[in-house]
């Protein structure tokens, strides 16, 4: 009993003493979990609080509505316009099918379509809204509106797609707009353009202006879950919406100069404001349809723009470049004067001009006889360019013409504008590595060979010519409308400075040079042997002056001369001449200047000087002086 | 609070009065103390609701309190009858479940019973206890020291812990394992047997891992632990977010209700195995602290009375079930805070489940007994000693 007793002991002891180890092992544990609490809620505590806020916080950026984009106006021509589309959350309907048969009974979907929407549906999460149709049009929308009860899961959503009222009349001036793509978004800073579906100016003023007229993005911090489902929103600050652009085009002129040239293949034509550079009108035929880029533009369609003969994408007034033919005898005639050739100074045309052993034809086979310097643009006699060309040199016209704004871009704000081509000696040697033989001088003293001009560039030459001297800049842009201001403002320039513009800088030629050329082109348009007499404008006081241009593209052999040159008509399309016209008006009070340009158009006294004068009586018509008279302070005098 | 009355040697009959008075009554209101601070964090995984969680579980405490208290007052020495037998019982349903629990998630650990899903392993958590209890109540400190005594009791632990560990609940298998060994330890084992065992063990790890015994998803945890981020939106989830939730709190937590990772969903399971991040996510380190120290008191408590108790049955019972509470809240908030694997043990009295609140109030119930029954002197075999 007492060996039981002293056991009972023992045992007593050891337990006591072994429990009060495993006590202390507990009590080194939980002071571990106490520490480790006070690791993490304390000393890490600022770590997890970050990670806390980015689980749960998702940072939206609100896309600002884009800037509209106005004629002079006030008349939109790029405007967004609300797009209605049905949406699905798949989570919200119990039969997907079912309800997608439902749908499709009211509004058509296309087997297409429909893969797509069970497509996303599969790649997303069931509350992410998928699209199901766009564009709905106001009558498929409320047939959808009326039966949403029976319509699980499906909603309308409104946002906004851009729209360009005018379509094909303006898509060269404004361009478009598309998703940017990879590389645009990595080069750009901007956040909205990580935004899925945000669209960026894709050309034309669209591109130019795009950083205006895209505005400053918006931010909504909103809190969701584990899965990303959205709780509530915490926060919200409002973008600034894109700048509204103001142009200076005159839509009415823009619709009548498109519609104008529609008939002819491939034909461009701009009118330009002479003492702005405002151009009020900027046409290029064929065209195309900008709503197809917004959608989404088929492979097809793509190639068959791309691949078009008559290049429908491009626009033709700033892009292409023609030999400017016998419209550049205005800078040959300015180059003589400059290198004091007298405007009586006269020479004999009896239909060629031989040099050395080569024969230059005259366009009139039985020539033209005696000519000064103003008949010689009255008659366009080439005769005589060849002589004055070959007196002054080559450099001394590519001079004149570079003060003229030909052989370098113009500065317009569009772009992909084409400098064109004026050669010269030097320019022979750095290009072609050959040296300037003398009768590419005669020949580029009538505007062919080498010389490249773009129907814009041609129009800014009249223009200069017709203002006095004045280097105008041309430009689409007039100002931005109330919600642009602060936005990057362009330098503009005028003859009148004044209202935002630079005075223009005054061009390094004499006042009575640019008389005789405007003397000479008021006989082409208004002397009875003038080349255009018989297109000129017999409104009084809307008579235009101007010069015609037909330039060839191919070489005429001596055989073909010897046997009849081939008329235009027989020969194929890109074969024939291009037909050129420039000119101002009114004759006495200049306004605006103009160029058309018909790609392997023919003669241009009877195909391009046509469209001038009727584009020319129209602008005068719509002249915004007498719409409102306080608009551009009334017409001026002749400085 | 650990106040108790000398009762003197002398052995007495106890009417049910005395034995009401005696109940520990301040362990009854600790115990009730935690379980509040289950309710409302149920509350607050609702959302601020008492359905779906929090009603049901303030029935099951109730229902379970008042079985704590019948427990608490049945005498020590039934306890001790029927160990084997309870082990025995709980041992076949555990063989049971394992033919059974082929069906199911891939881990069918309960028998439904129509008004409870009854666990198998919980039950054997405290019949192991009994039973070891039991087997260590009858042995010398002399008788020990042999090797071959100690064969019984280890098969009596390894033999549930294996069945369980191939459910498979790895938690629950560890636990086993380190309640028996606590119990084994108190018992007066030596220190050098530890030592070969633990060196066994590791050995017996390294062929489990290399055995089907562990199952894809239990190694894809412990890997997980060693480097959680390595596996951000699988497995490492779980850790990650707890983590996230935890720190955020900070000092003084969220508030009530304000806890934004639990609420968002971005802490899984919220209600069950994660309510302990969920509290300190809202009430912070300050409450975190609180709550471990509430239960520490808890498992101290059941030292005090292994201490306190005159048979080595009742000591080494009490011991055994508080350090079963032990093994299980260090367990669990362990491995919400990343110290540990995630091994899938509940947060005891607090998580949503009838189990394991079952499992612990019927422990604290005949740790009562045990406290009440504390100057019984207990025969070999289990009748009154005179």
């Amino acid at each position: 009993m007492a060996g039981n007793k002293q056991q009972a002991q023992n045992q007593a002891k050891i337990f006591s003493r072994r429990a009060m180890i495993l006590g202390g092992l507990q009590a080194s544990l939980v002071g571990t979990l106490m520490a480790r609490l006070y690791y993490l809620q304390v000393i890490e505590s600022e770590k997890y609080r970050l990670l806390a806020d980015e689980n749960r916080i998702n940072l939206r950026l609100l896309p600002p509505s884009r800037g509209l984009i106005l004629d002079r106006f006030g008349v939109p021509l790029a405007a967004n316009f609300p797009n209605y589309r049905a949406i699905l959350v798949a989570e919200q309907t119990k039969d997907l099918e079912q309800t997608l048969g439902d749908f499709a009974r009211l509004v058509p979907l296309s087997e297409r379509e429909r893969n797509k929407v069970m497509r996303e549906l599969k790649r997303n999460r069931a509350f992410t809204p998928i699209p199901v149709k766009e564009d709905l049009n106001w009558e498929q929308m409320s047939q959808v509106e009326l039966n949403l009860p029976e319509l699980p899961g499906i909603s309308i959503e409104e946002d906004q797609k851009r729209y360009y009222p005018f379509a094909g009349l303006t898509a060269h001036l404004l361009g478009y707009v598309q998703t940017a793509s990879e590389s645009e978004v990595a080069a750009d800073a901007d956040p909205l353009l990580t935004l899925p579906g945000f669209r960026i100016g894709r050309n034309g003023l669209e591109r130019t202006y795009d950083k205006s007229l895209r505005g400053s993005a918006g931010k909504s911090e909103i809190e969701v879950n584990s899965v990303g489902r959205i709780i509530r929103q915490l926060s919200r600050v409002e973008g600034k919406p894109g700048a509204d652009l103001v142009t200076t085009i005159d839509i009415g002129l823009q619709e009548f100069a498109q519609q104008r040239i529609a008939a002819e293949q491939s034909c461009s034509s701009v009118v330009m404001d002479i003492f702005t550079g405002e151009i009020l009108a900027m046409a290029s035929t064929p065209s195309f349809d900008p709503a197809s880029f917004y959608r989404g533009i088929s492979g097809d369609e793509w190639r068959s723009l791309n691949s078009d003969m008559f290049r429908p994408l491009t626009n033709k007034t700033i892009s292409d470049g023609y030999a400017p033919g016998s419209t550049f005898k205005i800078v040959t005639t300015m180059a003589a004067q400059a290198a004091g050739i007298s405007p009586n100074f006269s020479v004999f045309c009896p239909g060629f001009y031989t040099f050395g052993p080569m024969r230059l034809h005259c366009w009139k086979k039985e020539g033209h006889g005696h000519v000064s310097m103003a008949d010689a643009l009255k008659h366009s006699c080439d005769v005589y360019y060849y002589d004055i060309a070959k007196r002054v040199g080559i450099d001394a016209i590519a001079e004149m013409a570079r003060k003229f704004g030909l052989g370098t871009v113009t500065g317009i704000d569009l772009p992909g504008e084409n400098s064109g081509t004026i050669p010269d000696q030097a320019w022979k040697i750095g290009t072609l590595g050959e040296k300037w033989y003398p009768g590419e001088t005669l020949v580029a003293g009538i505007g062919q060979g080498f010389i490249q001009t773009t129907p814009l560039q041609l129009c800014l030459m009249t223009a200069r010519v017709a203002n006095g001297g004045y280097a105008i800049t041309p430009r689409m842009f007039k100002r931005y409308g109330a919600a642009g201001a602060g936005q990057e403002q362009p330098v503009l320039t005028s003859v009148n400075p004044g209202q935002g513009a630079d005075a223009a800088p005054l061009m390094d030629v004499k006042p009575e040079h640019l008389a005789l050329i405007r003397r000479g082109m008021d006989l082409v348009t208004n002397d009875q042997r003038g080349t255009a007499y018989r297109r000129r404008i017999d409104i009084p006081g809307m008579e235009m002056a101007g010069k015609t241009g037909t330039s060839q593209v191919r070489r005429i052999t001596m055989s073909e001369r010897a046997t009849g040159v081939r008329k235009n008509e027989d020969l194929p399309w890109p074969q024939r001449d291009h037909a050129l016209f420039v000119a101002y008006a009114p004759v006495h009070q200049p306004r605006y200047a103009i160029s058309v340009v018909i790609e392997h158009g023919g003669g241009g006294s009877t195909f391009a000087a046509p469209i001038a004068r009727d584009i020319l009586i129209e602008c005068q018509r719509r002249d915004p002086a007498r719409r409102n008279p306080n608009d551009e302070g009334g017409r001026r005098e002749m400085p | 609070m650990f106040a108790m009355t000398p009762m003197g040697n002398k052995q007495k009959k106890v009417t049910l009065g005395e034995k009401l008075l005696q109940l520990n009554w301040s362990l009854v209101l600790l115990v009730t103390a935690v379980a509040s601070i289950g309710f409302a964090m149920l509350y607050s995984a609702a959302h601020g609701s008492a359905d779906p969680w929090m009603a049901a579980q303030m029935k099951r405490f109730a229902l379970g309190v008042a079985g704590m208290l019948v427990l608490a007052l049945i005498d020590l020495r039934y306890y001790m009858r029927f160990a084997y037998a309870f082990y025995a019982m709980a041992f076949v349903l555990l063989v049971y479940v394992e033919f059974l629990g082929e069906i199911g998630m891939g881990a069918q650990r309960w028998i439904n019973l129509g008004f409870i899903q009854l666990q198998p392993s919980e039950m054997m958590k405290v019949a192991l206890v009994l039973s070891l209890a039991r087997y260590f109540h009858g042995v010398d400190w002399e008788a020990i020291g042999k090797p071959w005594v100690l064969i019984p009791p280890t098969l009596l632990a390894v033999a549930p812990a294996g069945l369980v560990m191939k459910q498979p609940d790895l938690g629950t298998a560890v636990t086993l394992m380190i309640v028996g060994g606590a119990m084994f330890f108190a018992a007066g084992v030596r220190w050098w047997k530890f030592a070969v065992i633990i060196a066994l063990g590791l050995v017996g790890a390294y062929f489990a891992w290399n055995s089907d015994l562990l199952h894809d998803y239990q190694k894809a945890r412990i890997w997980t632990f060693l480097d959680p981020e390595s596996d951000v939106r699988g497995a490492g989830y779980h850790i990650i977010q707890s983590k996230i939730a935890l720190g955020s709190g900070g000092v003084w937590g969220k508030g009530f209700l304000q806890g934004t990772q639990s609420h968002l969903d971005f802490l899984p399971e919220r209600q069950t195995d994660f309510i302990f991040t969920m509290f300190a996510e809202e009430w912070g380190l300050v409450g975190g602290i609180v709550l471990l120290t509430l239960y520490s008191m808890l498992v101290l408590y059941g030292v005090v009375i292994a201490l306190r108790c005159r048979s080595q049955f009742g000591k080494m019972m009490a011991f055994g079930l508080s350090f079963n509470l032990f093994t299980y809240f260090f367990i669990n908030t362990a491995m919400v805070m990343g110290l540990i694997p995630v091994v899938g043990v509940p947060l005891p009295l607090i998580s949503y489940g009838g189990t394991a609140m079952m499992t612990v109030l019927a422990g604290f119930g005949l740790m009562m007994s045990a406290y009440v029954h504390r100057d019984t002197k207990i025969g070999r075999t289990g009748r009154e000693e005179n």
